[in-house]
């Protein structure tokens, strides 16, 4: 898996409140989440963001609430990937269960600036800086995490193991 | 092994399970609220399963935006309703039988010690004070475990918390969690088990610990744990309907780290906004005016909190720039509050007293914040706009430092008042 795209970047502790606001929770239409997303990081950020952009934040990303409402708006939204520092774990979950990619690595938020295009070789785990001509490291997907993405997310690979027993 | 690994290990039905391991574990209880079963449902449905795993095992509890505070709201809550009468679910509670879930569920002797426990509300974790393994997920986590009564785990390094020393007065569970979190950031233990141990946390209540386990999350962590011991026997015994196991980590358990706290040391503390980690004690924040107190949540809405607060606020009177709001978490704990007298008490101060709900923590309904309105909050959650307008301020605090804040229309302590 390629993915090539525009960066928008995002600090430390960019938390589920930032990323969708409990005030439009009452919805969880895939699509309108997405017109409120990173509202409270950047209120721009919806009319700004295009499909296929990326995000690259720093440590902790996605701390806070459970809600799977900021990985759905972040997908909807049309983003391809999140490249952080390190994620919080229910949002590392999250975003595998509903097939979001994402990516850590030390070195690549340091490196990566807002506006510049990366190239993310999810295979080999590369993370390249088109603009500015760098590569990261980005850590290896577990290999259950890989069966996942394989199955096409969680439901999928659960729906093989219904049929199979 | 520590109790984390044990009950993993058990679970999973293994002998023995090692930090790192992804393994997949039979669950005992799965929770979801109004906000996020409603995904989980939609999720359940594309999995193909005939039935639920177990319909006693399953809890749906309308909560956040309950009582529905608006129609989109309501057709939430219906879903959860519909669901539930559709697969008889024997866990779900109705508006005006229901509470907010992770005070409602130990209460009910529905989560008990040695349990696996999943909820799609990252809360969750608060029933680590009972001894169980407890931690929030997703509502696809949730969807899968519904139909097949498991989930998967990568198994958490452990750190230990050791608290010694007498607590100050009116110093208690939030204050020590509140104080860890600022010693170690709020991805201080992230993907790990917090083990609270040591002579403070053996003499403390059981909600003490219910609050010092719940806002485990707020670190980053996993879970949060206490062995149980005899006052988790005393809170447990009358309440549970089914059997329970006392796990315990054993003298081959290690851990990724130990921290030390003198509790003698630990002052009346304070998380200033906008993260849970950037505490100071309370004494000096004097200078901060704020525009509204709440009292309630998973973290602080339990009897002996609204309790605490009584003690401060009675006989006097609400600040008259500041509005306070008093939320018992369950109808269990609302009725103790009336019986005790404690309602008329924060009535006759000029506090609200609402019904159990989620409410205004996550800005939700029933007193969400104006653009630059302070609040002082026994919640669990500071963000930026956590409580309502993005440029809201949130300070988190004990029920006495909340009470005693909005006698004073500023951050106060309560020897400022008595």
């Amino acid at each position: 898996m390629i993915l090539k795209g525009k960066v928008w970047k995002f600090g430390d502790n960019i938390d589920t409140d930032a990323i969708i606001s409990a005030r439009y929770l009452n919805t969880s239409d895939p699509h309108e989440l997405a017109r409120h997303v990173m509202e409270d990081a950047d209120r721009e950020f919806p009319s700004k963001v295009g499909a296929g952009d990326m995000i690259v934040a720093e440590a902790n990303f996605g701390c806070g609430s459970s809600r799977e409402h900021a990985p759905i708006a972040i997908k909807a939204a049309g983003i391809q990937a999140v490249v952080a520092k390190s994620f919080a774990r229910i949002f590392y979950r999250n975003a595998f269960n509903i097939g979001l990619p994402i990516f850590e690595s030390e070195e690549a938020p340091a490196g990566i600036r807002e506006g510049d295009e990366i190239e993310i070789d999810a295979d080999r785990g590369v993370i390249r800086n088109i603009t500015k001509g760098e590569e990261y490291a980005a850590k290896p997907i577990p290999p259950f995490m890989q069966e996942l993405i394989a199955a096409g997310g969680l439901i999928e690979w659960t729906k093989k193991r219904i049929k199979a027993s | 092994m520590t109790i984390t690994e044990k009950i993993l290990a058990a679970h999973a039905g293994r002998e023995d399970v090692s930090p790192g391991e992804l393994i997949n574990a039979k669950v005992d209880i799965i929770l979801a609220n109004d906000i996020t079963a409603p995904i989980a449902i939609r999720e359940f449905e594309k999995t193909g399963a005939a039935d639920v795993f177990d319909r006693d095992r399953i809890a749906f509890i309308p909560d956040h935006f309950a009582p529905q505070k608006d129609i989109r709201a309501a057709e939430q809550c219906r879903m959860l309703r519909d669901f539930s009468r559709d697969y008889n679910l024997g866990l779900y509670f109705e508006v005006g039988r229901m509470g907010v879930e992770h005070a409602l569920l130990p209460e009910q002797g529905i989560v008990l010690p040695g349990d696996l426990v999943i909820g799609a509300d990252s809360h969750t974790c608060t029933y680590g004070a009972l001894g169980a393994f407890a931690t929030g997920v997703g509502s696809t986590d949730a969807a899968a475990a519904m139909a097949t009564g498991e989930c998967w785990f990568r198994v958490p390094e452990s750190v230990k918390f050791i608290y010694y020393g007498k607590l100050n007065r009116w110093v208690g569970g939030k204050d020590l969690i509140l104080h860890t979190i600022g010693s170690i950031g709020v991805d201080g233990a992230l993907y790990r088990a917090m083990e609270f141990e040591g002579e403070t946390i053996s003499s403390l209540s059981m909600a003490g610990r219910l609050t010092m386990c719940n806002m485990a999350i707020e670190a980053g962590a996993k879970n949060g744990i206490i062995v149980p011991d005899r006052i988790t026997e005393e809170y447990v015994r009358p309440r549970a309907k089914r059997k329970y196991t006392f796990y315990s980590s054993g003298s081959d358990a290690r851990y990724a780290d130990v921290r030390e706290y003198d509790c003698s040391k630990i002052p009346l503390t304070v998380s200033c906004p906008h993260l849970p980690s950037n505490t100071r004690p309370a004494e000096e924040l004097s200078s901060v005016t704020i525009d509204q107190v709440v009292v309630g949540s998973c973290t602080n809405g339990r009897i002996e909190d609204i309790r605490e607060a009584a003690e401060i606020i009675k006989g006097r009177k609400v600040h008259p720039d500041t509005r306070m709001i008093v939320i018992p978490a369950t109808q269990q704990v609302y009725l103790y509050a009336l019986k005790e007298g404690l309602t008329e008490i924060f009535v006759e101060a000029g506090a609200v007293f609402s019904t159990p709900t989620c409410g205004p923590c996550l800005g939700g309904h029933m007193g969400v914040l104006a653009r630059g309105e302070t609040a002082v909050a026994t919640t669990n959650r500071n963000f930026a706009g956590r409580m309502g307008h993005p440029e809201s301020r949130v300070y988190l605090a004990n029920p006495a430092v909340a009470a005693a804040s909005a006698v004073k229309g500023r951050i106060a302590v309560p020897e400022e008042v008595l």
